[in-house]
């Protein structure tokens, strides 16, 4: 790994830490599946508009972590947590909060891309009709504009109706983002969204997320720290379930502050 | 001195290969006795069929005359059973299955149903023709009726359905669940837009192949107490009725040369409407194979 | 890449207007849970309604036949008066095990041969082409297959066999049984010896044993619980056919069994009784339940012990 390539990078946009809205506060959140403590009084905020990378070695944590924030987590019967995650001044964990309101909310985009099993068209008019939405001019409306903003809307927008299995891996993860633009949530939550992807599509990708910032606040799991430093503006860096540094980007790599950052951005471990 | 005679292996290799290749030949021989078997009985059916088949045959009803008998009631009475028995057994089937599947717990009594279930695949048919002529036909009242033919019919095939059914169910990647339920789908959503429609193709597969066996079935509806000799067409579900395989055995078990021959050009189409079946069934299953 | 900030608004909130229509869909997630565990409960009432349907009435036969002659008679002869009527249900046991017995002898060594063959000797090609045409057999209506006893096999036993053979007989109608299972031992079968891991395959070919050695010592012995849960669902099977020994074996039950006479099974007399004019409420009405109590349990057992013996020893590799 080439660090100081990423160091010069990086340097050019140093930052000061500074004031941001939080999306997401996180205190003192606990999570154990079954004996195994997964979480461990994790606490932080994620700010508004903002690309945050999680980063940290496999099996740290980070999947769990990201999939606590839209309570996906929970779908694993053995899960335990403890604490308070208060999104836009919610407590998600609260009863009369339901999952399937935060969800609208908080869009996810998984590491292996997974379309529906239907056409390119249903695929992102899905979120729209499961709300409700069930006007043709609307739908047709809605899947161009997050085909679009998903960046793909030229490569598909002849076959629409084609099965969205017959796109290329890259051209599938896009449109699963496009598919969780089409609700307009707030927050899109994205796990190692590229990691399945070959490095052009990528790069694609990448350059979207980048574009999606303006509008929506990301949180994104990577394992590839030269991607974290490429797109994020705020990382949190993870290590057996806790949260070792969480700053600036710009300054966790290029001047962190635990030893343990370092030992992990110099490519001591992990 | 050497512990292995070399020798009395290299003697003993030549037997152990010609015990092989012997073994060989009488596993094939095995094998291809299932094959000549089939060979000889469609060829025998073939044979002492075709010259009864005809347009007529097939629109005329029973006789006692066997120039002039055909299966005409008999076929209408297999298709108001079917009638009956596909969306009856289709629903239960599938409700089961998606019960099990998606909301049962993992507690004594979800393993309860499963077990239930594999044993009810092992009860003999005629044993569900006692069911149904208990239940349907005296109890519930129905008389030797359709829907009592296709309720009882129905039971008998619900555990292949629900078997089917819950080994498609299981082939959905739980990574498209999770998609579905991570844009804010409720349970009954995903169900009903993702899980369902992608695993229908083994479902249809699986429904199509128990609705065969049923178009097959005699001895329960015997049992029932459908009609051997029927020179009418069920009218209503509560009509009085006879299927195709009990007009075949109607034609069997009379001593008459004649009848054996309109059993076998009855035997034949029954086989042409099986093969129809099963084609589509595996049709549905190639076209839609390996999807994920 | 603009976009339409007022549109973008109305989207969200047009969601967030849906949102009243949410608590409709709030009783669907209730109810739909509800409307399935009531079609699997179905199943469970079914097997109720065949206990419940095969004891009571076969508590009214009781009633009326003693259960210490029905299990110690070995004679048949219910349709005769009342008086003089007979009801040892050992007659048609020992027709139904007879033929039992002869579909095993001939399904069991084909089926596993067939089996072994597939699995062990077979090339993939080959195999593509004998599954479907085993799955063919297994999907031939029993009607088809009484039929074929009654007009091909019978005939063709008949002018084999010195002395002839009647024209119903045991002896048919049980070797078609076993064609009949052919099919099923042969797949279960083949199934069983699949899962065995090549490795232990190819440990046994390393130290110089044939193909043949390798299926008798190493696979077969592997997949021995399988195979045997195999043989067994077989004999399930053999002992509810209905329509083939209806057909072919005929109605003179008989505890005294000649494989070339006439015989008559549980399931047959059950046939023969509902194709006949007996009347409701009549001991002969009642005595089909005797039977098909009879039968479910001897098939109940079966099942059992195919589950038991393919649970118990369980392949663990
Ligand atoms: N479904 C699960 N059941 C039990 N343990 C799990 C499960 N998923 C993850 N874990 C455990 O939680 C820890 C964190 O896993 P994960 O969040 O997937 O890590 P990461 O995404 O950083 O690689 C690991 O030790 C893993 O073994
Ligand atoms: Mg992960």
């Amino acid at each position: 790994m080439d660090i100081t390539i990423n160091k010069q990078l990086v340097q050019k946009d140093i930052k000061k830490e500074e004031q941001f809205t939080p999306v997401f506060k996180i205190n003192n959140l606990n999570l154990w599946y079954g004996q195994d403590h997964a979480l461990k009084d994790i606490k932080f905020d994620i700010p508004e508009k903002q690309v945050t990378a999680i980063i940290g070695p496999s099996g740290c944590g980070k999947s769990t972590f990201i999939k606590t924030l839209n309570r996906m987590v929970e779908m694993i019967p053995i899960v335990r947590m403890s604490g308070e995650i208060v999104y836009r001044e919610k407590n998600i964990f609260d009863p009369k909060y339901g999952v399937e309101e935060l969800r609208t909310q908080v869009g996810m985009v998984f590491q292996k891309p997974n379309p529906f099993p239907k056409s390119i068209y249903d695929n992102v008019a899905y979120g729209p009709r499961i709300h409700g939405i069930k006007n043709k001019k609307v739908l047709d409306e809605v899947v161009e504009k997050s085909l679009r903003g998903a960046a793909i809307w030229d490569e598909v927008k002849d076959r629409l109706n084609e099965n969205a299995y017959g796109l290329s891996g890259g051209q599938q993860q896009r449109l699963c983002i496009a598919r969780c633009l089409a609700i307009e949530p707030d927050v899109i939550l994205m796990d190692e969204p590229t990691s399945a992807l070959d490095p052009i599509s990528t790069l694609k990708v990448e350059e979207l997320v980048q574009e999606l910032k303006k509008d929506y606040s990301i949180v994104i799991v990577t394992h590839n720290m030269q991607q974290a430093a490429r797109i994020s503006d705020r990382t949190a860096f993870f290590l057996n379930g806790e949260v070792v540094e969480y700053t600036d980007t710009s300054t966790l790599f290029s001047n962190p502050s635990d030893k343990r950052t370092e030992d992990y951005i110099t490519g001591r471990f992990g | 001195m050497s512990l292995i005679n070399k020798e009395s292996v290299k003697k003993r290799m030549g037997s152990r290969v010609a015990a092989n290749g012997f073994a060989k030949f009488l596993f094939i021989l095995a094998t291809s006795f299932s094959l000549i078997v089939l060979g000889v009985l469609i060829y025998r059916i073939l044979v002492d069929g075709l010259p009864y088949l005809s347009l007529d045959f097939i629109t005329n009803f029973a006789s006692r005359m066997p120039e002039r008998a055909g299966i005409w009631a008999a076929l209408l009475g297999t298709i108001w059973i079917m009638a009956v028995t596909a969306p009856v057994s289709f629903i239960l089937g599938v409700g089961t299955a998606i019960y099990l599947e998606e909301y049962a717990k993992k507690n004594a009594f979800t393993k309860f149903v499963q077990v239930n279930i594999a044993n009810l695949a092992g009860v003999p048919s005629i044993v569900f023709g006692l069911l149904g002529l208990t239940i349907f036909v005296r109890l519930a009242g129905l008389g030797s009726s359709v829907l009592a033919g296709g309720l009882t019919m129905s039971l008998l095939i619900l555990p292949v359905i629900v078997v089917a059914s819950q080994e498609a169910i299981r082939t959905v990647p739980k990574e498209i669940r999770e998609a579905s339920f991570g844009m804010g789908a409720t349970k009954w959503q995903t169900i009903r837009r993702i899980v369902f429609p992608a695993a229908l193709p083994g479902i249809l597969t699986g429904t199509i192949l128990a609705l065969s066996r049923a178009v097959g079935e005699t001895a329960p509806l015997l049992v029932l107490g459908a009609l051997a000799y029927v020179a009418f067409v069920p009218e209503n579900l509560f009509s009085q009725f006879t299927v195709l395989p009990i007009q075949l055995y109607n034609w069997t078990s009379r001593p008459q040369e004649d009848f054996h021959m309109l059993a076998a050009s009855g035997i034949i189409i029954l086989m042409i409407i099986l093969l129809i079946m099963n084609s589509i069934a595996v049709y549905i299953r190639n076209k839609f194979h390996k999807r994920f | 890449m603009s976009r339409d900030k007022t549109n973008q608004k109305s989207i969200r909130s047009m969601i967030q207007e849906n949102k009243s229509s949410r608590s409709q869909s709030a009783v669907m997630e209730k109810v739909v849970p509800k409307i399935f565990l009531i079609c699997a409960i179905i199943s469970i009432f079914t097997t109720l309604g065949i206990v419940f349907t095969l004891l009571t009435e076969t508590f009214t036969f009781f009633n009326r036949v003693s259960i210490v002659e029905f299990f110690t008679n070995t004679r048949w002869f219910p349709f005769t008066a009342d008086k003089n009527a007979d009801y040892g249900i050992l007659a048609l046991v020992m027709g139904t095990l007879t033929v039992t017995a002869i579909a095993m002898v001939v399904a069991i060594p084909v089926g596993l041969a067939a089996a072994i063959y597939l699995s062990e000797y077979a090339s993939a090609k080959t195999r593509k082409l004998i599954k479907p045409i085993l799955e063919v057999l297994a999907g031939i209506p029993t009607i088809v297959y009484g039929f074929f006893a009654l007009t091909f096999v019978t005939p063709l036993l008949d002018s084999i066999i010195p002395g002839g053979i009647s024209i119903f007989n045991a002896l048919s109608p049980g070797i078609v049984v076993g064609i009949m299972i052919i099919p099923m031992i042969a797949s279960l079968s083949e199934d069983a010896m699949n899962a065995v891991p090549n490795s232990m395959r190819e440990g046994a070919m390393a130290l110089g044993a044939t193909r043949f050695e390798v299926a008798m010592k190493v696979v077969l012995p592997a997949a021995l619980s399988g195979v045997m849960a195999s043989f067994v669902l077989g004999i399930s099977r053999a002992i509810g056919e209905t329509m083939i020994v209806t057909i072919a074996g005929g109605s003179r039950p008989t505890a005294d069994i000649n494989v070339t006479e006439s015989i008559q099974t549980m399931t047959a007399y059950i046939v023969q009784v509902s194709q006949g004019d007996t009347g409701y409420g009549t001991t002969i009405y009642y005595s089909i339940y005797a039977v098909g109590m009879t039968l479910f349990v001897f098939t109940l057992i079966m099942n059992l012990l195919a589950q038991f013996i393919s649970r118990k020893f369980r392949e663990e590799y």
